[in-house]
């Protein structure tokens, strides 16, 4: 199962809803990156943006952004990863239940907490009456979405899947964690489809989410993909600067990439959330089709070959993994 | 009938339920035969909503962690995740057959995740206090993960949230796990607590009955909210024993209305194209559905806009419908997963199941729902309807094996 990813839209704590990935912006130190929000004006009907929360105006822009950089082909499906969905909302709501004990509640958050939302929302927006899903489980949320748009492709009963990624900071959450890392937040859609769409086409040729899985699952994941470890010309890395967490990526690049291999992180520039995959995904997309990652993603430069096969590993906790395996489109 | 031979069969070796009606597909059984709701008052929290019935597992948290069989670490189990466990150990318990651990795979669902355990400890949580151990429990991957704990399953584990119909939308998501050959054997299901933060949800938006629902009445009056878990074994060709088979889940349709968040359009529109989709992906037409296990949450707006989508798909010849949300009350979640396994239990026992507490024809509609059981009827093809908030219409059709 594959899937050609054709275009992206991105909203990000980076530059990155204007489709510039330099990701210069100076993160350094930060605890929490908000996202860098587009003028939504241009993206969202504004009958419809007065009436929107955050994370919807969030998801609905990025999803246009991606249908504008795919020049105005429209999805016959729609799938959204979220990791905490419309939390800010849940927590107004669930606040208003406690504290006036149940008398004074309002519909309005509580429409705006379902967790399938942002994907309905796109769904009226585009008037996409076909498959609609959304996936909420942790840092494989995502991964989970694209996986669920690579069957749908494979069962070729769709062509044209808008898969999206998307959580908001929320202040609640990040004052209950026990490891404070620089936290993020974002919106990334891209459409997928059977078929290359231009030279920018990439291709995603495998997905793969675990659960507290063995020692080996990453060669063993590789070995399936035919792709020993030499031939990945980049591993995108989700290292968030928590010592637990990052201790398990420097067991990866002292053990199973050889020195060549450049190594890549993003954390550092989009911020810690469940569905950060979907900034490396873009990341990883543009550099393939620019030749090159940004200078600022560059952990450990490796040959100077331009990237062309890319393999992105995140983990949630050491507890849910996910590979994405990315290539260039007609690499075999 | 036509068998659809060029898509891989999904043949369900396994099921397991917990809702108001019991803990157990026996305690399911005997009370959809007894014609017994288990929609009463609610008895396990306080709530200022204490006059509005809910469907209530009858069953505290410590109740169900012994019979989760969870010894450590007890204070970390949701209510929701609990019930999620029961019912997939049944399902598990179930399904014998031996299958490479690498080849198991979890679709599960959830939309109130571990609300429960975040209502109890609002006051720690929003304070900042609540310890950091608990802060997974929060989330809707909990359930889900606990349960793939349990079992060892490591592969391909998921959580779908599509409001009401999530579990539909998991058991279509593990059956194409199984088509697509991702896995021969998956877990598939959903689980949700009754809650403060639904009752009032649904109650700010004036939709929940106050005596309990009545789904296609003509005097319906709203949604009578219920808790519980369901959860199936799917199984591929390649690992399925014959003697194990309960049923086939053949044909199944996810989409979406694009219509309104929180209403169907009066027309049915989305909920045809879904009926009609499943329909054509099992290669069935309508006349060879024996039962329809309804949606029906007992709302104005739901149970006309269904009733009018069973009409122009089924035309004059409307099969027996019964919605059994009477029984158990919406489940959220569970609801896709559960009115599978009743579907099932129709299946298996040739019954069909009444649609309690109807009194009074809707004018709008042609068809009278199912009133009475109805014994050693010939049940072969069930569809089976799950729609959700945010437009999203899914329906699942099963058949006898």
């Amino acid at each position: 199962m594959h899937a050609y990813l054709n275009a992206a839209g991105l909203i990000s704590p980076q530059r990155t809803f204007e489709n510039d990935f330099s990701c210069t912006l100076n993160t350094q130190g930060a605890a929490i990156l908000p996202a860098i929000e587009p003028d939504y004006k241009g993206l969202i009907n504004p009958v419809q943006l007065r009436r929107m929360s955050r994370i919807l105006k969030l998801g609905t822009a990025a999803a246009q952004l991606c249908i504008n950089n795919a020049g105005g082909r429209q999805p016959d499906a729609i799938i959204v990863g979220t990791g905490l969905a419309c939390v800010n909302d849940l927590e107004v709501f669930l606040k208003s239940v406690i504290e006036t004990d149940e008398q004074g509640v309002s519909s309005i958050p509580f429409i705006n907490s379902l967790h399938n939302t942002v994907a309905a929302q796109v769904a009226r927006t585009l008037k996409i009456q076909s498959y609609n899903n959304t996936h909420c489980h942790r840092g494989a949320s995502f991964e989970n979405a694209l996986l669920d748009a690579l069957m749908l492709l494979h069962e070729k009963e769709h062509r044209q899947i808008l898969v999206g990624g998307i959580d908001e900071f929320s202040r609640h959450y990040y004052n209950l964690l026990t490891t404070k890392v620089t936290s993020g937040e974002g919106a990334g859609f891209f459409l997928l489809s059977d078929l290359p769409a231009g030279e920018n086409s990439v291709k995603i040729s495998a997905v793969r989410t675990f659960y507290a899985p063995g020692e080996d699952f990453i060669p063993r994941f590789l070995a399936e993909q035919h792709t020993p470890v030499h031939h990945l010309d980049a591993a995108l890395l989700g290292m968030n600067g928590a010592p637990g967490d990052d201790a398990l990526y420097r067991r990866l690049i002292d053990c199973l990439f050889p020195p060549g291999t450049p190594l890549i992180t993003y954390k550092h520039l989009c911020g810690e959330y469940p569905t950060s995959s979907a900034f490396a995904l873009a990341l990883a997309a543009r550099a393939i089709a620019a030749g090159a990652f940004p200078p600022p993603a560059i952990l450990r430069p490796g040959k100077p070959a331009t990237p062309h096969k890319v393999l992105i590993y995140n983990h949630y906790q050491n507890c849910n993994h996910t590979l994405i395996l990315v290539e260039k489109a007609g690499l075999m | 009938m036509k068998d659809n031979k060029s898509s891989p069969a999904v043949y369900i070796t396994g099921a397991g339920m917990a809702s108001a009606l019991g803990i157990s597909l026996e305690e399911t059984l005997r009370a959809l035969r007894g014609q017994k709701t288990g929609i009463g008052p609610i008895t396990l929290f306080d709530t200022k909503l204490k006059h509005i019935p809910a469907g209530e597992v009858k069953c505290s948290d410590e109740e169900l962690l012994d019979r989760a069989g969870i010894r450590s670490e007890r204070d970390t189990y949701s209510r929701t995740a609990l019930l999620g466990l029961i019912a997939a150990q049944e399902a598990m318990r179930m399904s014998q057959s031996v299958v490479d651990k690498q080849r198991i795979s979890l679709a599960s669902a959830t939309t109130t995740g571990g609300m429960n355990f975040h209502e109890k400890n609002a006051p720690a949580i929003f304070a900042g206090t609540m310890p950091g151990k608990y802060v997974t429990l929060l989330d809707c991957a909990d359930a889900a993960q606990k349960i793939a704990r349990h079992f060892g399953i490591s592969n391909n584990i998921t959580t779908v949230s599509t409001a009401c119909s999530s579990s539909a939308n998991a058991i279509i998501v593990g059956a194409r796990m199984i088509k697509t050959g991702l896995a021969d054997k998956v877990l598939a299901g959903g689980a949700d607590a009754l809650t403060r933060f639904a009752l009032n949800g649904f109650n700010t938006l004036g939709i929940l009955s106050p005596d309990g629902c009545r789904p296609f009445d003509a005097r319906r009056d709203g949604i009578s909210l219920g808790e519980g878990a369901a959860y199936l074994v799917l199984e591929s060709a390649a690992v399925v024993k014959p003697e194990n088979i309960l049923g086939r889940l053949s044909g199944y349709a996810n989409t979406n209305e694009a219509y309104h968040q929180t209403a169907s359009s009066p027309e049915g529109e989305g909920a045809t194209l879904a009926i009609r989709k499943a329909l054509e992906t099992a290669g069935l037409c309508p006349a060879d559905i024996d039962y329809i296990n309804a949606h029906g949450t007992g709302t104005v707006i739901n149970d006309l806009s269904e009733g009018r989508a069973i009409e122009k798909v089924f035309g004059a010849a409307v099969p027996p419908v019964s919605s059994t949300k009477g029984y158990t009350g919406h489940t959220l979640a569970a609801a896709g997963a559960a009115e599978a396994i009743i579907s099932l239990l129709a299946i298996r026992h040739n019954l069909l199941f009444p649609n309690l507490r109807f009194t009074a024809q809707m004018p709008e509609l042609s068809f009278t729902p199912q009133t009475a059981l109805k014994e050693q009827a010939p049940v072969n093809h069930i569809l089976s309807n799950s729609f959700g908030f945010g437009g999203s219409n899914s329906s699942l059709i099963f058949s006898r094996h």
